[in-house]
């Protein structure tokens, strides 16, 4: 602050605890409904504070699911080897060709990057049906490896790291190269202890962005035992149309939302630095 | 493009590692985008048993589509609001916690959270805020007389997903907003204070100019994210209704293709969206090396 304005200050902290109270009420209210017996949505409007429902509905959600749906811890594990399947192998995949692409002179090298590059301009969204046909031809239909590997291929963690690599100093490689280490053992004993901080400000968004995955999971899986959490509530939500069950829909939304929502809140730091950073 | 000054030599260790990521890209993103090419200008027959070459009529058939424009519209509608809402939103928020420094990071702290719920959740959390027999804001909206019925009045539905959509993207926006203010020096707004403009002069003629690249480049990844990346919040509440009141592009691609199995129409609005997207991501990285020359 750069002067003193008391009445300017107490107005940005009024507008400041509106924007937190627009932010957390949805949450807020989604927990409180998760907490309520089931007579609670018969008559009028929601509760707005907890009642004493809470451990029998989060029992009920994870051990049986409803509406004909998986059990949620199912749905929950199934998010859980997506999310890090898709975190793990897009850094994987693309730490290793950014490696190639900055460290080695090769035929067809700037083909590559730009074959890479296309990828960043197509969502899934766009090319969804075609994606979908090639995925059931290699029988990819209702299984982890489907789930993950067509949303493995990104170019935004090839760019970052290729973005970093060009910052590390030249003289490193040449007095690895002085000591006659091989490319190999510089990206295991240089590399990859200097990209640390980047891998893990990309963990912690891709690991959000695998979470919340929605229209290629709900294409992919048919069968109920592989569905992720995010798509099983789409289902509950139909069905509460008509069976007002609403305390276990909230109470599987605030299952679904815990995890990233956790990773966020703890990883705030990396998180912030490897959204904006790449951008400057 | 830029290299090394040394590099290694051996380059089939080099194209061992470059191969997952190619292979990955080769099967699942080119590969479908000609196959989208390639059905946009087929058309098969009632029955599923010949498809003819139509060259562009699939194309002349969706713009002459009404249903498919109206699909349009309603998409720009919702993306224009859902963008400066979000944008506007996100930069007051910002400007505060810029402002008072005491307390920032646990404003922070609580304003990022949205973006880690997934559309289709946030979606959810606001179709039950709504909900016309028992959600809150429904009910103070029925107290104020104004009747709230999302599932048959189309306008209070794509009200409905507008704020859902833009709830999500306003952390988006905030963190990026908060750290260009941050990086503006401490002593042009000192400088400023000095000479007697108070703070919401020195937003308008400082802080506001100097984030007009930030702002540019939010307003089209906003743009981006509004269009492709909100599916799942139509999905998730309306599906596209009340009658086609809320079907955007992105779910009636979708629609077509996996309910109406209309499967050339489907592959001609994929075209026209790989356009939208090229385009914008186009203009996006025009703009970011123009910035990284200076």
């Amino acid at each position: 602050m750069v002067e003193n304005r008391p009445i300017f200050t107490f107005f940005a902290h009024l507008t400041l605890i509106l924007g937190v109270i627009i932010v957390v009420f949805p949450i807020y209210v989604a927990f409180i409904a998760s907490t309520q017996g089931s007579s609670s949505f018969l008559s009028g409007v929601v509760p707005m504070l907890p009642a004493g429902h809470m451990i029998e509905n989060y029992r009920t959600i994870l051990d049986s699911g409803f509406a004909a749906s998986a059990p949620v811890w199912r749905m929950l594990v199934n998010s859980f080897v997506m999310a890090l399947g898709i975190t793990v192998g897009k850094i994987a995949i693309s730490i290793i060709s950014a490696f190639a692409i900055v460290y080695f002179r090769f035929p067809f090298r700037t083909l590559a990057f730009w074959v890479i590059f296309v990828t960043l301009m197509l969502p899934v969204e766009v090319r969804i049906l075609p994606t979908y046909s090639v995925a059931a031809g290699l029988n990819l239909l209702n299984s982890y490896a489907g789930l993950i590997l067509p949303v493995i291929a990104s170019a935004t963690a090839t760019f970052l790291f290729r973005q970093f690599f060009m910052t590390i100093p030249d003289e490193l490689l040449e007095a690895a190269m002085l000591d006659n280490a091989g490319p190999l053992k510089f990206f295991k004993d240089i590399v990859l202890p200097l990209s640390r901080t980047n891998i893990a400000a990309l963990f912690v968004i891709l690991f959000i962005y695998g979470w919340n995955q929605y229209l290629w999971p709900l294409v992919i899986t048919t069968n109920q035992n592989m569905t992720t959490v995010v798509v099983g509530i789409q289902q509950m939500v139909n069905s509460a149309d008509s069976d007002p069950r609403w305390q276990l829909v909230m109470g599987t939304s605030i299952l679904a939302l815990l995890p990233p929502v956790l990773v966020v809140i703890f990883f705030q730091r990396w998180f912030i630095k490897g959204l904006t950073e790449p951008e400057k | 493009m830029q290299t090394k000054r040394v590099t290694f030599r051996g380059s089939w260790l080099a194209y061992l590692l470059v191969l997952p990521q190619l292979a990955i890209t080769a099967i699942f993103f080119l590969w479908p985008a000609g196959e989208a090419l390639y059905q946009s200008v087929l058309q098969e027959d009632a029955f599923g048993l010949s498809t003819n070459f139509v060259g562009l009529a699939n194309f002349k058939a969706l713009f002459n589509d009404p249903n498919y424009l109206n699909s349009f519209g309603v998409t720009v509608i919702f993306s224009v609001s859902t963008t400066v809402l979000a944008m506007v939103t996100a930069l007051v928020l910002a400007a505060m916690a810029d402002y008072v420094m005491r307390g920032a990071t646990g404003y922070k702290t609580l304003l990022i959270m949205p973006y880690a719920v997934a559309p289709a959740l946030a979606g959810v959390l606001w179709w039950f805020l709504f909900n016309p027999s028992i959600g809150v804001i429904a009910y103070v909206l029925h107290r104020m007389g104004i009747p709230w019925n999302h599932l048959v009045n189309g306008n209070q539905a794509l009200i409905l997903i507008i704020i859902a959509a833009s709830w999500k993207q306003v952390s988006y926006n905030f963190i990026f907003f908060l750290a260009g203010m941050q990086a503006i020096p401490r002593s042009l707004i000192e400088a400023a204070a000095i000479d007697g403009s108070g703070p919401v002069k020195r937003f308008r003629t400082i802080i506001f100019p100097l984030l007009a690249p930030t702002t540019f480049f939010l307003l089209v990844v906003n743009i981006v994210y509004s269009f492709f990346e909100t599916f799942s919040v139509v999905h998730a509440t309306t599906e596209g209704g009340p009658g086609d009141a809320t079907e955007i592009l992105v779910y009636k691609v979708w629609h077509d293709a996996f309910i109406s199995l209309d499967l050339g129409g489907s592959a001609a609005q994929s075209v026209v969206l790989m356009v939208i997207v090229i385009a914008l991501t186009f203009v996006q990285f025009r703009f970011i090396e123009r910035r990284v020359e200076y």
